[in-house]
């Protein structure tokens, strides 16, 4: 219900606009932003599947020198918000905007989410086929192509789909690029003009296109990915390269690294040393750094409030309606942010008034988003729990209620307890919403970096960046463990 | 085709798996190499198809040293554990993958003529998670035979499916090898399959070819006590070869005449019999029993302390506690040493 509400509300909308609809839709701008919105999406969901699979092809399938250092520095990206590397890019080199300076900051930032599911995924495919295809004449390039990769694709496709969403609703690193695409187009009419209905209607067109994403994916995965593949009954051996190799490997490995990790960091720290010479408003930046927890928790705790009774349904049940419950919660994963902070604001302008820009709005604005993040979590971890151990504290004479409380989620909890931390630092990072919601006079982490940049005062930004990275490492490094360390 | 290997050292580094494996199998020959888990088996095989390199020693197929040869070029069929069928491909597609170079028309023949040979005709359009675990294997052992490849290769086949189906789905890909003239090699760690299947066993301990024989004759007459043990139930008596007797706690049996030495009778739980105690009959407590339907496995304590197994009919009904004259009526094997 929460979760659909921001679509509803703007659906509603819209449908009230009239024939404002058919003229912001009419208009040549709205097709520029969508075909521009459309190449840099394909361009970094490209370059992602290509980096994210030959990564962790490397990871997985090669024996390289210090295996755990290059897992973590292959997940850590995820801790840099695109629009800190859009910042570091626009701070070494004023002025650089367009297309492929971003398609490059969008594909450094979201490789690892390609990445970690590929590796996992050439980690449980199974050496009988491989083998077997090379003793039926393929050579090793043949094999790949078809045994080892149709084995990989469709994880490696679900990654890419979530590098899709995110650059579509990407609205710090465009806008620091000056390239033109909905979210972008979509603050500026919000802020332009009295007439907030083109806002929404541009905010609906980024939803169906969205959708077509999410469909685009599932028809890819039902036209190339067909049936089930077998479960791992050995591992694939590793391969050992020659000396020159891997170090072109490792060289490689690290290139990516130093450009989406150390290259910004780098830049973080040098403005920092510059900055502090003009004096850092640490009380503001205090203020900003409190405000930024407390939002970010309470956008958790709801979050994980909401998530808990539709995680324990999907684990424990398997019915219709509770798919569809599932489904509903996910809608926050492929809405943009600006769209659900655009959404909001109209719901609380004309429902509760008195709410609007407080604290209250941009929690649940947080909780809707970030939905999909605990449910995941809180799901996976009532499902390590047997049911059989709940029907053993059933038959020992407890009740329905206490054996849940006492028996599943005593086990569950640290699954559930990750799934609110994530669900707090991704909050901690966002901005368009947070722009759009934040009760008036309060600044973010993420807020006053936006501020800061967009005065091109790079140096008095720079402390709340670091701040910002070093909070998102938390959930990123319990992300990186690696799942095969035990091998 | 011949299959020779010659004093093959295979590893992963650090002390060899395979160290110094001799064998022979001749051409259309089926030979199960039976080992424990971790005895190397796998690695023998895939050093076999050029998955893995030895260190050591030659792969010699019909004639020719395979030296250098990559798998591709072998022209060795592969069956491994659990048929590593293609997931995402049909079961026509899963059999013709090795028939890439052949015409449409070829490959569609020859696909249809192997489902017909495993009984899984009519199964193309099938997707291997459509299939039942037996069908999955037999499907296994269509791909690998497609190409005709010179020898078949199978990696514990039928070790994941259920203990009824499993003897099933054996004799038919073992009916299937035999019609098509295969050279095959099984591996297995499973001592009734290695002995039911087989033209010949080959038992691999310690990374060597410990005895390579007939089912018949590996189980009648082992090389070592350890093969003993490792092949079939035994017990092992101690004993002193005197001419064609062997002098053990059960008394003195008949044997295979040699010089006088210290020896090991082999004593299989069949060859024991038990009955009511008679003068002049060694005896023991029966100290446990096993029923298995139509028999018993009785294990009997002789007084010196050493453990006899007898397997006899399921009447009379021995009990524990029971005292029993233990004999063995014909001649045994023995082995050289002592267990």
């Amino acid at each position: 219900m929460v979760a659909a509400l921001p679509l509803g509300y703007l659906v509603v909308r819209v449908a009230g606009a009239g024939d404002r609809v058919a003229a912001v839709l009419g208009r040549e701008r709205t097709w520029l932003l969508a075909a521009n919105s459309l190449v840099l999406v394909l361009l970094v969901a490209a370059g992602s599947l290509v980096l994210g699979t030959a990564t962790g092809w490397l990871l997985t399938r090669v024996r390289l020198p210090a295996p755990r250092l290059w897992w973590v520095l292959a997940a850590l990206p995820l801790a840099v918000p695109s629009y800190l590397l859009a910042f570091a890019v626009v701070a070494t080199w004023p002025g650089t905007n367009g297309l492929l300076p971003l398609t490059a900051v969008l594909v450094l930032a979201c490789t690892p989410y390609v990445t970690l599911p590929a590796a996992a995924a050439f980690r449980m495919a199974d050496a009988g086929q491989e083998d077997v295809a090379r003793t039926l004449g393929r050579g090793p390039v043949a094999t790949f192509r078809a045994v080892t990769l149709p084995q990989v694709l469709p994880a490696a496709l679900a990654g890419t789909l979530l590098v899709a969403l995110y650059t579509l609703s990407d609205f710090g690193a465009v806008a620091l690029l000056r390239y033109d695409v909905f979210t972008w187009a979509i603050r500026a009419a919000y802020e332009g003009t009295f007439d907030r209905s083109a806002a929404a209607v541009l905010a609906l067109v980024l939803v169906a296109l969205t959708l077509a994403l999410v469909g685009a994916e599932r028809w890819a995965r039902r036209r190339w990915v067909r049936g089930r593949t077998g479960v791992a009954v050995r591992a694939v051996p590793q391969v050992v390269l020659g000396r020159g190799a891997t170090a072109a490997a490792v060289l490689g490995l690290a290139a990516v690294a130093a450009a989406s990790l150390a290259f910004p960091l780098a830049v973080l720290a040098g403005r920092l040393v510059q900055g502090t010479r003009g004096g850092v408003d640490v009380p503001d930046l205090l203020r900003a750094a409190g405000s930024t927890l407390a939002l970010g928790l309470g956008g958790a705790v709801l979050a994980v409030a909401l998530a808990a009774p539709v995680a324990v349904l999907a684990a424990r049940h398997h019915g219709r309606l509770v798919a569809a419950l599932e489904s509903t919660a996910y809608l926050g994963h492929g809405l943009p942010g600006i769209v659900v902070g655009l959404s909001l604001v109209f719901f609380s302008l004309a429902a509760v008034p008195a709410l609007y820009q407080s604290a209250a709005v941009l929690v649940l604005a947080y909780a809707v988003l970030f939905l999909p993040k605990a449910i995941g979590a809180s799901r996976a971890a009532v499902e390590r729990v047997p049911p059989a151990v709940e029907e053993v504290a059933r038959t020992l004479g407890r009740g329905a209620a206490r054996t849940w409380l006492v028996v599943t989620a005593r086990q569950a909890w640290p699954g559930i307890a990750a799934g609110g931390l994530l669900v707090m630092v991704t909050a901690m990072k966002e901005l368009p919403a947070t722009l759009m919601l934040r009760p008036t006079g309060v600044d973010t982490l993420a807020t006053e970096l936006w501020r800061q940049t967009a005065l091109g005062a790079y140096g008095a930004a720079a402390p709340a960046a670091l701040l910002l990275v070093l909070m998102a490492c938390v959930p990123a490094a319990l992300l990186a463990r690696d799942p095969g360390a035990g091998r | 085709m011949t299959l020779e290997l010659h004093d093959l050292v295979a590893g992963y580094g650090g002390e060899p798996v395979l160290r110094g494996v001799d064998l022979a199998v001749a051409d259309a020959e089926f030979v199960c190499v039976l080992g424990a888990s971790g005895s190397g088996k796998t690695t023998l095989l895939r050093t076999v198809a050029g998955l893995h390199r030895p260190t050591a020693g030659r792969v010699v197929l019909g004639g020719h040293d395979l030296a250098g040869v990559r798998p591709e070029r072998r022209r060795v069929g592969l069956v491994p554990q659990e048929g590593a069928l293609f997931g995402h491909l049909d079961v026509a597609a899963n059999v013709a993958f090795g028939l890439h170079r052949a015409t449409r028309a070829t490959r569609r023949a020859r696909v249809a003529e192997l489902l017909a040979l495993v009984d899984m005709a009519g199964a193309q359009d099938r997707m291997p998670h459509e299939l039942s675990g037996g069908q999955r294997q037999r499907i296994a052992v269509a791909r690998a035979l497609a190409p005709q490849p010179r020898v078949v290769l199978l990696d514990e086949p039928f070790a994941g499916l259920d203990a009824g189906l499993r003897a099933d789905v054996r004799a038919q890909v073992a009916d299937v090898l035999l019609a098509t003239g295969s050279t095959a090699v099984l591996i297995t760690h499973d001592q009734d399959e290695a002995l039911s299947v087989g033209d010949r066993v080959a038992v691999l301990h310690a990374g060597r070819v410990a005895q390579v024989a007939e089912p018949r004759e590996l189980y009648a007459r082992p090389a070592t006590a350890w093969l003993a043990g490792f092949v079939g139930e035994a017990s092992l008596l101690p004993g002193r070869r005197d001419g064609a007797v062997v002098r053990t706690a059960l008394g003195a049996l008949p044997c295979a005449a040699g010089p006088p030495a210290d020896v090991t009778a082999v004593v299989r739980p069949e060859q024991v019999r038990l009955g009511p105690p008679v003068p002049g009959v060694p005896t023991g407590a029966v100290h446990a029993v096993e029923f298995v339907g139509p028999a018993q496995r009785v294990r009997v304590e002789l007084p010196g302390g050493l453990r006899v197994t007898a397997r006899v009919r399921a009447q009379p009904r021995w009990r524990r506690g029971d005292i029993a004259a233990v004999s063995v009526p014909g001649p045994v094997h023995v082995v050289d040493g002592t267990a």
